[in-house]
């Protein structure tokens, strides 16, 4: 029987491959499960689709429990679309035979109209004859994902599903998924190591890593407000440093901090102890090179004075390196190409950048383990 | 030439790989994907043929099913089955001395199926057995030619089991190997010389067949 509505996880293992994980993903949204390698992605997706059965927890998919104590539904019944690295497809079979193979459960007659269907609508059509390794890998790609949907599952699980395609293929994907994203109204949970394709496509993140969920809500919110240094590091977020905590100006409702022999104003809604010594970190979107020299330095911008060490040209933008005057950091930023060329920015050039102050986000101490959204 | 042999021991082949192949699929299966206790065990167990003289298997056999052994006896008496020196006991042997030569190869080609695939093919709803014959075996079909091939070349040339089981019985037991052994010792070198040339032309080309066949396949993989 078909489940539909949101899926609830809740997964907690100690032994062989520790993972500890509780989420929910609502129907018509698309969840990103973001880690390293190795950090039991694939493991916790395997879960869900029952391929591999946890210790303990709980996974429900709208009224129907697909595990708990005692009920360990197989991935048949659990009726979900799976669409695994390298795509799974069955190389003995076409691309027409590979999505009816998924259709078991429909009559004969509709099996072929319901494949051609589904591989029109991930726009493959005119190859349904072909055997997957006549394909190329975004067409196997598609191939799979129309296996998977066609189905008409109750979630559908992607798991590093653009990792093995070119640039451009990937591209077109990214719009194809975002567009049957909004059709399905079904859960969707990609897992990814790629920050970026998450940050473009999911509505929710679950950041993992060895096995322990590090945080969880919606991407822009976990950029711009990482719980702790191994997420922020996890987001790729390198502007990572330490400063003192001063004391809090009720005035301009402004927490300064002591960073080097400068002062940082940051606006937080926590209240830090003074004289504690805090890690803070600011997203490359907190640092403007060109503020100060149009002028548009307001209260909110801390200025910092910086040496420009490297500059390194990829693309349109430019990855630059500064060093921070008085104190032993460094700043990096992504630069677009035209700014650099407006700035004139250069290796050795003394200059000044401001810091937003309502992107400096204060990190917390400990790793924190399981956490609830934000 | 004695055609009889001959017919006996493709007789004995084919019944033996009918047997050995499905035999094989049902221990191989399990074997590639399933881990349980006793496994390794099982696998070594299963090897012992392939270093054990089959002289020495024929001879534990006609000991334990001879008409004066327990199984023997029990055979005769509750269904009139004689194994020993008949043409069912050398099925029985050449099954169980063929078992390493059919589990091998396709325990392998299971295994050589990616893990991806099995996964796509429980969450396409697909229950065990039609992943089996949909997919698995398809895909496994190079190690089952292989495992088909080895074995009924096996059996066709298999000499110590046969003897030890089943003596040298024209038109029961007397295999093609049998025949050639009975027509040196009678000095008839000729019809011995022809019977070897042709096992010998058989198990180049049937190999031949074998590596080319799976060759294809793999291209097409």
């Amino acid at each position: 029987m078909k489940a539909r509505g949101d899926l609830h996880v809740h997964i907690s293992q100690l032994n062989g491959i520790p993972l500890q994980a509780e989420f929910s993903c609502r129907a018509g949204e698309l969840l990103a499960v973001v880690g390293p390698s190795g950090g039991g992605k694939t493991t916790l997706l395997r879960m869900i689709a029952g391929l591999n059965q946890p210790q303990s927890g709980e996974i429900r998919c709208g009224e129907q429990l697909w595990f708990a104590d005692g009920i360990n539904l197989s991935p048949q019944q659990r009726h979900l679309g799976y669409v695994p690295q390298h795509y799974g497809l069955f190389p003995n079979l076409s691309a027409q035979a590979n999505v009816m193979a998924g259709l078991d459960h429909l009559p004969k007659s509709q099996r072929r109209q319901r494949a051609l269907q589904w591989l029109e609508r991930v726009n493959l059509q005119g190859l349904p004859e072909r055997l997957p390794h006549q394909l190329s890998g975004g067409q196997k790609q598609r191939v799979a994902l129309a296996r998977a949907l066609a189905r008409e599952p109750s979630v559908l699980l992607l798991d590093e599903p653009f990792s093995a395609l070119d640039r451009e293929t990937r591209e077109r994907l990214y719009i194809e998924l975002a567009r049957l994203k909004s059709q399905l109204q079904i859960p969707v949970i990609m897992v990814t190591h790629d920050i970026n394709e998450a940050l473009l496509l999911a509505d929710k993140l679950v950041l993992i890593s060895q096995g322990q969920m590090l945080q969880q809500g919606e991407p822009r919110q976990v950029l711009l407000k990482p719980r702790n240094e191994a997420v922020a590091r996890q987001m790729g977020l390198r502007n990572i440093f330490d400063a003192k905590v001063l004391p809090y100006d009720e005035q301009q409702q402004l927490q300064w901090l002591q960073f080097g022999e400068q002062k940082i104003a940051c606006n937080t809604d926590a209240r830090q102890r003074c004289g504690e010594h805090v890690r803070w970190v600011i997203p490359n979107q907190g640092i403007r090179f060109n503020a100060i020299s149009s002028g548009r330095l307001s209260r909110s911008y801390n200025k910092l004075s910086v040496t420009i060490d490297s500059l390194l040209v990829m693309g349109e933008s430019v990855r630059l390196v500064a060093s921070i005057a008085s104190i032993a950091y460094q700043l990096h930023a992504e630069v677009p190409l035209h700014l650099v060329q407006k700035l004139a920015l250069a290796a050795g050039l003394q200059t000044e950048v401001a810091l937003k102050s309502d992107l400096i986000h204060l990190l917390e101490h400990e790793p924190a383990c399981i956490s609830s959204d934000r | 030439m004695d055609w009889q042999s001959l017919w006996l021991s493709i007789k004995l082949a084919a019944i033996s790989v009918l047997i050995l192949i499905p035999l094989a699929v049902i221990i191989a299966r399990p074997l590639a994907y399933e881990r349980f206790p006793g496994k390794s065990w099982l696998e070594a167990l299963i090897m012992v043929p392939l270093v054990l003289p089959p002289t020495v298997i024929g001879y534990y056999l006609l000991v334990s099913l001879g008409s004066d052994s327990f199984i023997g006896q029990l055979l005769q008496q509750y269904f009139d089955v004689q194994l020993v020196f008949h043409f069912s006991g050398l099925v029985l042997a050449s099954v169980l001395v063929n078992i390493p030569f059919a589990v091998q190869p396709i325990q392998r080609s299971f295994e050589a199926i990616p893990q991806e695939v099995r996964d796509a093919s429980a969450c396409c709803g697909m229950g065990r057995l039609k992943q089996l014959f949909r997919v698995e075996l398809p895909l496994a079909w190079p190690g089952i030619l292989t495992a088909l091939v080895l074995c009924f070349s096996h059996v066709l040339g298999e000499f110590g089991v046969v003897l030890m089981m089943g003596g040298s019985i024209a038109g029961e037991t007397k295999t093609i190997s049998i025949a050639i052994y009975d027509n040196v010792q009678a000095f008839d070198f000729s019809a011995a010389g022809n019977m070897s040339l042709l096992l010998l032309l058989f198990a180049i080309s049937t190999l031949a067949l074998t590596t080319a066949l799976s060759r294809r396949m793999e291209r097409h993989r």
